[in-house]
């Protein structure tokens, strides 16, 4: 089964079983996207993909494309609605760009730019997250930590290992270490382990990496998120 | 008609800038303008301000604050400007977001006091400073925004000369400042 959805407008072809994101995405459109990932399946937690079906917010990630449905996603109210969970986003955890590694290369902060983000609009919480230094190769920061289990299901699901847990609700939630410790270094893991790699923000750091890249260098300086994604795709 | 678009005709604007808890930074990015220096000082007379040492802000059209609000005199600083500048803009991370200086927010603050003037080797007196001169101390650093209604944000630490010199060109000629994706950055 295959059949043509339009996107913007655009028309968009399909194949059966293939998610709003997956088929836009082949087709060319960029979809704004933390927790969704090609090789795992969708996880809908971050909602950056939330697209409008018939006047319905749904998550391009999660809804299987269908014949004949209008997809609206880069709209100025959608925009506007991504740009609100960034910023919920930056206010939940403590982001402070200009002393992280990860900055410059860290998709949280590019789709930031990309979607214009000139403030964190709300009062921030500045949780109290320890780091988590103890395993020789790498380093946690949990302060930036975005929620969206792509170290969870890597370590799981590819890896093998199950190193990384989501626990609690709500505002309470947070990313554990499946240790009796609760430390990295009481683990398997490993730098070179998927899980170690995957990280969208910067939580899951090598050490005795550093500010490795010169700003201008860096993944995420001269082109913005959506240009850079399609080419990766190419 | 220059990069402002200004012309003889147009009332000169008073700008007022100051520096909360911040490192200067952002200021050395206005002076970073270099040769448009000259430019902006056909558009603009400075009101408060490290380049011209005024000590209080009177009436202004435009206030620039870099820093964050870490302490009572910073609150004050930063209630006077919005008292008399009629557009407000946070220049910087520090006052968009707490930036460095935040980062002191994981820390009770006693502790931090007492690590700094009590505990380290080789002080000769050791004692927390207490002078009724200092200003106060607030228990967390807040970006601007959180204290009082600001109008713009100049994201980077710091936003670079052009990025600056795009922003006030943009609000000089009436426009609405926008920041192209290269000048657009938080580090």
């Amino acid at each position: 089964m295959s059949g043509t959805f339009l996107f913007d407008g655009q028309p968009v072809p399909f194949t059966d079983g293939q998610t709003i994101l997956q088929a836009a995405r082949a087709a060319g459109h960029y979809i704004a996207h933390l927790c969704w990932h090609p090789d795992f399946p969708p996880h809908g937690s971050c909602k950056l993909c939330i697209v409008k079906v018939a006047g319905r917010h749904v998550s391009s990630c999660a809804m299987p494309a269908k014949e004949g449905m209008e997809v609206e996603s880069n709209t100025p109210e959608i925009n506007g609605e991504r740009r609100a969970l960034l910023q919920m986003l930056f206010v939940e955890g403590n982001h402070f760009c200009p002393s992280c590694e990860k900055s410059g290369n860290c998709q949280l902060q590019a789709l930031a730019y990309d979607l214009e983000m000139l403030t964190p609009r709300f009062n921030h919480f500045f949780p109290d997250r320890p780091v988590d230094a103890s395993h020789p190769e790498v380093l946690l920061d949990f302060n930036r930590c975005i929620f969206c289990e792509l170290c969870v299901r890597a370590s799981r699901d590819v890896d093998g290992k199950n190193v990384f847990a989501l626990t609690g609700r709500g505002i309470h939630k947070h990313l554990v270490v499946n240790a009796e410790s609760g430390r990295l270094a009481d683990t398997d893991f490993s730098a070179a382990d998927l899980a170690a790699n995957i990280c969208p923000v910067g939580v899951i750091l090598k050490k005795r990496v550093g500010f490795a890249q010169p700003i201008g260098a860096r993944k995420y300086d001269a082109q913005p998120i959506h240009v850079v994604a399609m080419q990766e795709d190419k | 008609m220059d990069a402002a678009g200004s012309d003889a005709r147009r009332p000169r604007l008073r700008i007022a800038t100051t520096s909360l808890a911040g490192c200067f930074g952002c200021h050395m990015s206005l002076l970073d303008i270099d040769e448009h220096l000259f430019e902006l000082a056909q558009l603009v007379d400075f009101d408060r301000s490290p380049l011209t040492d005024v000590k209080h802000c009177g009436p202004c059209d435009i206030g620039l604050i870099e820093g964050g609000v870490c302490n009572a005199e910073n609150v004050h600083v930063l209630r006077e400007f919005r008292r008399h500048c009629k557009i407000l803009v946070a220049v910087g991370a520090c006052a968009v977001n707490g930036g460095l200086p935040a980062q002191r927010n994981h820390f009770d603050l006693g502790v931090c006091l007492q690590q700094v003037y009590q505990c380290r080797e080789g002080l000769a007196a050791p004692q927390i400073p207490d002078d009724p001169e200092l200003p106060l101390l607030l228990d967390k650093v807040r970006p601007i925004h959180e204290v009082v209604r600001v109008d713009y944000f100049v994201p980077g630490c710091p936003p670079s000369g052009e990025a600056l010199w795009k922003f006030l060109t943009d609000l000089l000629a009436g426009r609405t400042p926008r920041l192209p994706y290269h000048l657009l950055h938080y580090d």
